[in-house]
């Protein structure tokens, strides 16, 4: 693919290195965050790099969680017209380093110090072969449960610690007429819960060992078949119209007393604080019962496209821009993520984004971070599908919980 | 004399050639840019492509496993499902609509519009709205209920058995009123005359349809067929509007499907297997057709 | 023109068509909902919708939302709504339509008045390229359109839809034009008249009502396509629907409906229009060639 189109590239490039000597170029960022608050804070960066005299050319693509803009790329970049810089998830940004197509960022990154405050898991998805290739924006955890405060507090229940808490709190509000858990029945949200599950379920190592390493073994054990088990508890705990359901609509019934536990990641925190309520008072947040020192991750990132082996000038400040403190903690107070080095100051977050950059930390420092599998950052996209394709038939009645973990093998297996 | 008559000979030979020389840009365009696609797409399904094209040859590898999922032949399925159900009830409700429509109706111009706009939004358009009408958490069944006819049941989009049927309706929605449009060209193509010398043989309304008017729209039914069978097999936008494919895998189709392995899943030649699959289909279908229909032509 | 308004010969009784118009009507109501569960719910304010029920009359009427999607929404990292972009579809639409029909009625008219051996088979293949999955195509496009040097441009764009919307253009022409007399023709030719003279001052004076069919057509496809548009054109350049796209789609950020319905609608406005004033002219269009084929 390299020689497919890089005499294309290369003259590209040669154009380029030689107008950037006398003017500053455009960066052209392709990217999906096209929301109101993200949309936002993406913009303080604009302004950042327009400070320094660097031209911002927007190209947004929203849809499927990036899938939509990774498709785009892969036209742009078959056409030879690569953008300077594109969003990225995880094994994306892997494949792409693969192609070879990624600029080295390593003379920005050892200037910056990156390798001593990205955390280590996450450092997995921004190199390649030992070379920085991109630059990440923030960290997602996704193993968060939202709460009705209000309905927690009339039916006398606490935060739950371990499962067992979490069932009888679930049985509690059934009780009480109350839908025990808001859920959209999409691939990827069930997908969301089944990472917490497992984690929960079989711990760590069960993770590890079945979403990273791929180990039938431990896709075929039997914690995986009592994930499979809650899973099913889970799917008797939603209401009848999950199927389909977009996750915002989820996160309203919680907002709205409608429903007492939603589990999303933590952009979640957005909708609460977009209907005025606030965090601690209103609702909570707290980590899936029995993941309390474990953080599931996604992390997006900008990757740098290839200007003939060099980083312009242009993309590496926008890569020092990227991970700066400063954006880091702006955009993250936003985004409802945190950022992805952990020496940012805490100050300015809330009480959830508080939380969630102690926990990272905390697990970053006790390898207790793992990438989500849900999220794209456990295994390669084919995979990925692949497990979402069984969980989320089991989790629509298609199979029970030995045939689905028999499946889960078999796909895993077939994807590779 | 010979200048001049060699100067005819040009002219005629030029008058000869103008026309393949206005036909070859759409026809040089049509070549590449189809049948040169369809001819890469084809070698793309013998190579072991992942994100981008490769060109490592595999044999017959991606067509085993296509064959081997039990994704793609749910995709199938419902392609047969979904492509029998909307023809014909596409067809059926078209040619009911133009011939009650053509009974001299007041208001045929206000009907006509409304019957015809859905084929002007696209499912990025209406998406949303259909998946919250046929919610029945949010959409007709709640309203029915509000409404105080608590035991109105309409599930179907949740049920992984049903769920297929919903996307029948919204695409019938979306195109019956075009096929509609089709008939009623047709019927106003019918000379009264006909009609006429049938109504005086004593024929009844039912029969005068069934024996005659129907059978003189036999154009009109083929038109609607080649259109609406390509529609069913690009439909693509309105699975992931209304369902995203779920619940479960349930209402995935070839085209979803096609997408899904060849972008989503960076299985490209998996998904190119699939897309050549698609296009024997196709032209499965539409070589008979063509045939029949541009072989009696003088 | 004038067999557009024949009427037909039967009658019917009274009972019937009582019948025939609560029939008519209850279809009309069916066609009209999914419009008006967009219309009710882009002018409500967003805690009305979230409370649950899409289908009730909003209780407090805004239309603040519109005005959001035209002019203030997030597209990109700019507030711009999707005032900017209609301009980029026009830009688009505008000369692919008039490229492909003008394409379509010379091939329509090739084909079917200086007719040659093998023409069929060469409108058979034209026709069956109607059929290819844009899905499959968009990987080669993206390398030829590099190769052309037209990647990321209006112009490379225009290229792909008239590309693929020389099929159907072609086809309506064909079947229109070969209701043609071809005597008139003959008769032009022997009087000395060239081929593009015929077909300025003959076929192009009656083409009237099949040109309305082909322009609708290719209009509504060409500003409804979002997947060529999002690929072959993003950023400034990009049209109505990627703008909408990137409005309703956001997969982590809050969304407010209420803008989105008002974006969708604003968003087809231009095909309804089309739809609702050329509409009437579509089914005499239809009639007057493309089905009786």
């Amino acid at each position: 693919m390299r020689g497919y189109f890089g005499k294309t590239m290369t003259v590209a490039c040669a154009l380029a290195a030689t107008t950037s000597m006398v003017k500053a170029e455009d960066v052209e960022v392709l990217h999906w965050w096209t929301s109101g608050g993200e949309a936002a804070a993406l913009n303080v960066l604009k302004e950042d790099l327009a400070g320094q005299g660097i031209g911002w050319l927007d190209m947004p693509v929203a849809g499927g969680g990036g899938e939509q803009a990774m498709t785009v790329l892969r036209a742009r970049v078959t056409a030879g017209d690569a953008p300077t810089a594109v969003q990225a998830l995880g094994f994306d940004i892997l494949d792409w380093g693969e192609q070879g197509s990624l600029a080295d960022l390593n003379d920005v990154a050892a200037q910056e110090g990156w390798d001593a405050v990205v955390p280590e898991a996450l450092q997995f998805f921004a190199k390649y072969d030992g070379k920085w290739i991109a630059a990440p924006v923030n960290v997602h955890s996704t193993n968060w449960v939202w709460a009705n405060k209000a309905v927690l507090d009339d039916n006398g229940i606490a935060v739950p610690e371990t499962w067992d808490d979490f069932v009888a709190a679930v049985e509690t509000l059934k009780a009480a007429g109350i839908t025990p858990i808001a859920h959209g029945g999409q691939a990827w949200q069930d997908a969301t819960i089944f990472d917490a599950v497992v984690m929960s379920t079989g711990g760590p190592d069960l993770y590890k060992a079945a979403f990273i390493d791929l180990d039938p073994e431990a896709l075929g054990s039997d914690a995986m078949k009592e994930s499979f088990d809650r899973m099913a508890y889970i799917r008797a705990n939603v209401d009848d119209n999950f199927s389909g359901r977009d996750w915002n609509l989820a996160t309203a019934m919680v907002i709205n007393g409608e429903a007492g536990f939603q589990m999303m990641g933590d952009w979640a925190k957005g909708e609460f604080l977009n209907a005025g309520k606030v965090p601690g008072q209103d609702f909570l947040c707290f980590r899936f019962p029995g993941t309390g020192d474990q953080v599931t991750f996604n992390a997006d990132q900008f990757m740098m496209f290839d200007q003939g082996g060099v980083v312009s000038p242009e993309q590496a400040a926008l890569a020092t821009a990227i991970l700066s403190p400063t954006f880091q903690s702006a955009f993250n107070v936003v985004k409802g993520s945190v950022p992805a080095r952990t020496d940012v100051s805490d100050e300015a977050f809330d009480d959830c984004g508080k939380q969630g950059m102690k926990d990272l930390a905390a697990a970053a420092s006790s390898g207790n971070l793992f990438g989500s599998m849900a999220h794209g950052h456990a295994n390669p996209a084919a995979v990925k599908n692949a497990i979402y394709d069984v969980v989320t038939a089991h989790f629509n009645g298609e199979y029970d919980s030995a045939t689905a973990t028999e499946e889960l093998v078999n796909a895993v297996e077939g994807a590779q | 004399m010979a200048h001049q008559s060699a100067e005819v000979d040009f002219r005629t030979r030029l008058q000869n050639w103008i026309p393949k020389l206005v036909l070859s840009p759409s026809l040089a365009a049509v070549l590449v840019f189809v049948y040169g696609f369809i001819l890469f797409t084809l070698y793309l399904s013998f190579t072991n492509s992942k994100m981008l094209p490769s060109y490592d040859w595999v044999g017959f590898e991606n067509y085993r496993k296509l064959w081997g999922l039990s994704h793609w032949w749910t995709a199938i399925t419902n392609l047969a499902i979904f492509a029998t159900l909307y023809i014909v009830i596409c067809t059926a409700i078209g040619l009911t609509l133009a011939i009650l429509l053509d009974q001299k109706i007041r208001g045929e111009g206000m009907l006509r519009p409304i019957y015809l706009y859905p084929m002007a939004l696209s499912f990025i358009v209406t998406g949303t709205a259909w998946k919250w009408f046929l919610d029945p958490g949010i959409g007709l069944e709640n309203t029915m209920h509000l409404w105080g006819w608590e035991s109105f049941e309409f599930g179907w989009i949740k049920d992984r058995n049903m769920a297929i049927y919903t996307i029948v309706i919204a695409a019938v929605w979306q195109t019956s009123g075009f096929v509609m449009a089709m008939f009623l060209a047709g019927l106003r193509g019918i000379d009264n005359e006909i009609l006429k010398a049938a109504q005086i043989d004593g024929a009844s309304n039912w029969n005068l349809y069934r024996r005659i008017v129907i059978p003189l729209l036999r154009p009109a039914f083929l038109s609607a067929f080649v259109i609406l069978s390509h529609l069913a097999i690009k439909s693509y936008d309105l699975v992931i509007a209304l369902t995203g494919g779920g619940p479960g895998r349930a209402t995935e189709l070839p085209a979803t499907f096609m997408y899904s392995y060849t972008f989503s899943r960076n299985l490209m030649g998996v998904g190119a297997s699939s897309a050549v699959i698609m296009l024997m289909t196709i032209a499965a279908i539409m070589t008979p057709y063509l045939y029949a229909e541009l072989r009696e032509k003088p | 023109m004038s067999a557009a308004t024949q009427e037909t010969a039967i009658r019917t009784g009274r009972i019937a068509r009582t019948f025939i118009y609560v029939v008519l009507l209850v279809f009309a109501l069916f066609y009209l909902l999914p419009f008006f569960v967009m219309l009710v719910n882009s002018v409500k304010p967003l805690s009305e919708i979230t409370e649950g029920n899409m289908m009730a009359l909003p209780k407090e009427l805004t239309f603040a939302p519109w005005a959001s999607a035209w002019s203030t929404a997030q597209i990109g990292v700019e507030p711009t709504g999707l005032r900017p972009y209609f301009l980029n579809s026009l830009f688009m639409v505008v000369p692919a339509v008039l490229i492909c029909t003008a394409l379509g009625a010379l091939n329509g008219y090739v084909l079917t008045k200086w007719r040659f051996r093998g023409d069929t088979l060469l409108f058979g293949l034209m026709l069956f390229s109607c059929f290819i999955p844009f899905q499959i195509v968009l990987i080669p496009m993206a390398r030829m359109l590099g190769i052309m040097g037209l990647a990321g441009s209006t112009a490379g764009l225009v290229l792909v839809h008239v590309v693929y919307g020389i099929g159907f253009s072609t086809l309506y022409f064909r079947n229109y034009y070969s209701a043609f007399p071809t005597e008139l023709v003959r008769a032009a030719m022997i009087d000395g008249a060239g081929f593009f003279q015929i077909f300025w001052r003959i076929m192009v004076p009656v083409s009237g009502p099949i040109t309305v069919v082909c322009v609708i057509w290719l209009f509504t496809n060409i500003w409804n396509d979002f997947l060529f548009g999002a690929s072959f054109a993003s950023g400034s350049k990009a049209p109505m629907t990627v703008a909408l796209n990137n409005l309703v789609q956001s997969s982590t950020g809050v969304k407010e409906y209420n803008v989105h319905f008002a974006g969708a609608i604003l968003a087809a406005l231009p095909t309804l229009l089309v739809y609702i004033v050329a509409g009437r002219y579509f089914v005499r269009g239809l009639m007057a060639g493309s089905v009786k084929g």
